[in-house]
């Protein structure tokens, strides 16, 4: 089984390394510190399995996953337990990793590979994908499942244990956290301006010091999130 | 406060020498980068950049079987990405045990 292992701390790849030469069947190809480079290489090469790490600058793993038409098996390595639920969303995902790892429950990992026949992706799976399904966002509201177009939402705003997503169409308040909202949204489009607030930066009307204008809503900018901001804007 | 030992890497490494020297090796490069890049961004108020490396550094303290000083971590940086600093004293005293630590390795 050929694999490459993606992750930007070289601790980390020369553990997984050594924990693949440990097992018969595992062959690492090659290593990457840098996502990008691994796309690339991805385009004119085939592997069986990606150990990738969730966590990496710029680019987490999961912006990786969606960059690949075709992904092979992958295990996620992440010192983060909060995305377990998220990775599972992915068909080509076959574990999750804590670091460190021990080697039995790396040897658990690999285990669970040899019980999957084929270990290239599923064609069919793929194609049998909601291709809408990334738009969307169904929230739980009164035991309904409601569906949000995310395009729409402009504001997320903190409210005690609720949230409350504003959208162009509705309001909708619910039961939920903004660490878990922020998962679920685009990192591309989305942005956590202060502990209580993610906003849709396609919406911003203006920015006036510490605050930003969204539609009618003036919300506020944590000092610390304005320098990430202004790093989103195509500035003249 | 809790001591690094190496039994994670004696357990994974199962008597591969070589492979522990290397492993080692990595840690103190990785680890005197991350604590400069830590630094810089703490001095300069810029938590993001802290926060990417607090995320590295915890892999760092696990290894070392630092579970209290994992969890310590955890909760900086958590505080951190909300622009808060509380903890850091702490964590920056778990950054000087372990590289009391490696330096007599």
């Amino acid at each position: 089984m050929n694999c490459i292992i993606i992750d930007d701390e070289a601790t980390a790849r020369a553990i997984i390394g050594h924990l693949c030469s440990s097992m018969d069947n595992l062959n690492v190809i090659v290593e990457f510190s840098n996502a990008m480079k691994a796309i690339k290489y991805l385009n004119h090469n085939t592997i069986d399995l990606i150990f990738l790490d969730i966590h990496m600058p710029d680019f987490t793993g999961f912006d990786f996953i969606e960059t690949l038409k075709n992904p092979p098996k992958i295990i996620l390595t992440t010192s983060d337990a909060d995305f377990a639920i998220q990775a599972f969303e992915y068909n080509c995902i076959v574990d999750y990793l804590l670091k460190p790892i021990k080697l039995e429950r790396f040897q658990k990992a690999i285990n669970k590979l040899d019980g999957i026949e084929g270990l290239k992706a599923d064609p069919i799976a793929i194609e049998n994908q909601d291709p809408s399904s990334d738009n969307d966002l169904y929230v739980n509201i009164n035991r309904k499942l409601i569906k949000i177009d995310i395009s729409s939402i402009y504001i997320v705003e903190a409210k005690g244990d609720y949230i409350q997503i504003k959208t162009d169409e509705h309001n909708y308040m619910v039961h939920s956290t903004l660490r878990k909202i922020e998962d679920k949204l685009p990192i591309s489009t989305f942005l956590k301006v202060h502990r209580s607030y993610i906003i849709n930066a396609n919406k911003i009307i203006d920015i006036q010091d510490n605050s930003v204008l969204i539609k009618k809503d003036v919300v506020p900018v944590s000092r610390s999130k304005r320098s990430e901001l202004m790093q989103r804007l195509n500035l003249l | 406060m809790e001591q690094p030992n190496l039994s994670y890497i004696h357990s994974m490494s199962r008597g591969d020498k070589a492979f522990e020297r290397k492993l080692i090796d990595i840690i103190k490069e990785e680890l005197s980068k991350e604590k400069a890049t830590y630094f810089d961004g703490i001095n300069a108020k810029n938590y993001q950049i802290s926060v990417n490396h607090v995320h590295k550094l915890k892999h760092k303290i696990g290894i070392f079987g630092l579970n209290q000083s994992y969890e310590i971590a955890v909760r900086f940086e958590d505080n951190l990405r909300e622009g808060k600093t509380e903890l850091q004293d702490e964590f920056e005293s778990i950054l000087q045990v372990m590289t009391n630590f490696l330096r007599n390795l």
